[in-house]
């Protein structure tokens, strides 16, 4: 579905991805997991449109989509949960989620759209009228992916859901996130809590200092002896023998 | 004591404020969604002065019916602005952008200006319409019937205004866009289309102020800094984000101008506006009605 190829991204004069390629399939759950500053948010922005790669490529169902804007990028059906949320805080919950559905195609299928997310998340349907900024941490997580279900994705690019969450609050999340795949959405997903999101993982690509230092399927990298020290937090070698 | 000369003033107050709102109302939109501050606000205000002034001189068309005409063609002349020169500043970063949007504002001020100076010369220009100078008289005050239209049209556009960004999908892109303009590519919205419209829309709403500036106040070529500057006190009185802020804070302003006209004498109205500026700034900087940044 996905397909990046030796992109390199940089910020005025400093370059964050240096070469980076990778692929993502149609009913993937993909995840993209590094230390803090090796470029995960870099990527996630350059395939959104927000942050046009300097070169390489990155090809959308065979469509090279890297010179799009982020808007034409949406209609494509990717759609991306920026770090830190990026609610309309200003706005009421409700009107986060109708800007959701701005594209035609996806204003077409408001009403629908609408149900089905505050299924999911039946607290935004409480909080309707209430304005995004005043909702909790999770909540506003939980606005923030909603807003983008109302987009009909088909690849949702989520750049560190759990930031700043309680853990039983991400535990939630994670579960939705592994329900929306299962109803036919494809995820790329970046994330500092690599337990809960290899665990979640069909497959996994370590990124680190911009490059892609590993890669491998979810079970494989929960084993995986630099993941294991790297961002599992095993450092003994009698205890990383005793899990063999 | 008479009490007729107060309250008097405190009507032209009223109807001069509603003017200052109009004219504010445009630049708040502009400055609040470009992030550009344009300093020919004022003259944009001129010109449309000038459309009611000239269908009113060759044809006889109302003002009031002129606005609907203004209107439009005010909104073609900020299409074109924007296409042909804020546009391209609107992918500079911040501080680079500020720069030049600063620059072409200045520029096209005085490319207005002079235009204005050889299509209707220097001459001071005012409608006088046959119901002009007429009005109700409500215990010794006078309410003219012009300056009431005036003070009603102004509130029934921002009105429109409000109903525009609230309830329709383009006027929310408008305000999403001002919120966070990378969220709101993300929505799928076009980001760039979105300034076009808005400055447009800016520029329509300087027109309909000019209308009824040329209603009773006076229109000359000259008058366009004055009138911006009066609109960045109103701003930045109301703060960023209230359409009715700001024409609350242009009623505000025009109150506070009319009070000091009688406490301190005319020559003082002027300073009122920025020492009101100042202690606004220094109290209260994300202005009375505007959004605390977090």
């Amino acid at each position: 579905m996905l397909e990046i190829r030796d992109v390199e991204v940089a910020y005025e004069d400093l370059q964050a991805i240096w070469g980076v390629s990778m692929e993502v399939a149609a009913g993937e759950i993909v995840v993209l997991i590094g230390p803090n500053g090796a470029g995960k948010t870099t990527l996630m922005r350059a395939i959104a449109g927000l942050q046009p790669p300097l070169r390489g490529r990155i090809v959308l169902d065979g469509a090279p989509i890297q010179s799009l804007a982020a808007h034409s990028i949406v209609e494509r059906g990717v759609v991306l949960v920026p770090e830190g949320r990026r609610l309309f805080a200003g706005m009421s919950v409700y009107e986060n989620l109708l800007l959701g559905a701005y594209t035609a195609k996806a204003r077409a299928a408001q009403a629908k759209s609408l149900r089905r997310v505050q299924e999911v998340f039946p607290i935004l349907a409480e909080r309707r009228d209430q304005a995004a900024g005043t909702l909790s941490g999770g909540e506003q997580q939980m606005l923030a992916i909603g807003r983008a279900l109302m987009s009909l994705p088909r690849l949702l690019l989520l750049d560190e859901p759990s930031l700043g969450l309680a853990p039983l609050v991400v535990r939630d999340i994670f579960e939705v996130l592994r329900q929306i795949n299962r109803d036919g959405v494809t995820l790329l997903l970046a994330e500092q809590n690599a337990r809960m999101a290899l665990e979640l993982a069909h497959r996994a690509y370590i990124l680190e200092q911009g490059k892609v230092a590993g890669q491998g399927t979810g079970p494989e990298m929960l084993a995986s002896d630099h993941v294991r020290r790297a961002y599992l937090g095993y450092v003994t070698a009698g205890e990383e023998a005793s899990e063999k | 004591m008479n009490l007729e000369p107060i309250f008097q003033n405190l009507v032209y107050g009223l109807f001069v404020g509603g003017l200052y709102g109009m004219a504010a109302v445009g630049l708040s939109l502009v400055f609040g969604v470009l992030k550009v501050l344009n300093v020919s606000h004022g003259e944009l205000l001129m010109l449309g002065g000038y459309v009611s002034f000239t269908l009113f001189d060759a044809y006889g068309v109302d003002p009031f019916l002129s606005i609907a005409i203004a209107a439009p063609l005010l909104f073609l002349v900020g299409l074109g602005l924007h296409g042909g020169l804020f546009r391209w500043v609107m992918r500079l970063h911040e501080e680079a952008k500020i720069k030049n949007s600063l620059l072409i504002g200045f520029g096209l001020a005085l490319v207005l200006e002079n235009l204005a100076l050889r299509v209707w010369t220097a001459d001071e220009r005012a409608i006088t319409t046959g119901y002009s100078g007429e009005g109700v008289t409500l215990a010794g005050i006078v309410f003219p019937y012009t300056r009431m239209s005036g003070l009603v049209v102004a509130f029934m556009a921002v009105m429109l205004l409000h109903l525009f960004l609230t309830r329709t999908y383009a006027g929310r892109a408008i305000r999403a866009t001002s919120e966070d303009w990378e969220a709101a590519s993300l929505m799928g919205i076009n980001v760039q289309r979105t300034y076009v419209v808005a400055f447009a829309i800016g520029t329509a709403l300087a027109g309909v102020a000019g209308t009824l500036v040329s209603l009773g106040y006076t229109i000359a070529p000259s008058i366009g800094l004055a009138w911006t500057l009066k609109a960045l006190v109103v701003v930045v009185l109301a703060g960023l984000g209230s359409i009715f802020g700001a024409f609350a804070a242009g009623i505000l302003l025009g109150e506070a101008e009319a009070t000091s006209i009688y406490v301190f004498g005319a020559s003082y109205r002027e300073v009122v506006g920025l020492v009101l500026f100042i202690i606004v700034l220094l109290l209260r900087p994300q202005g009375l009605f505007g959004r605390r940044v977090r």
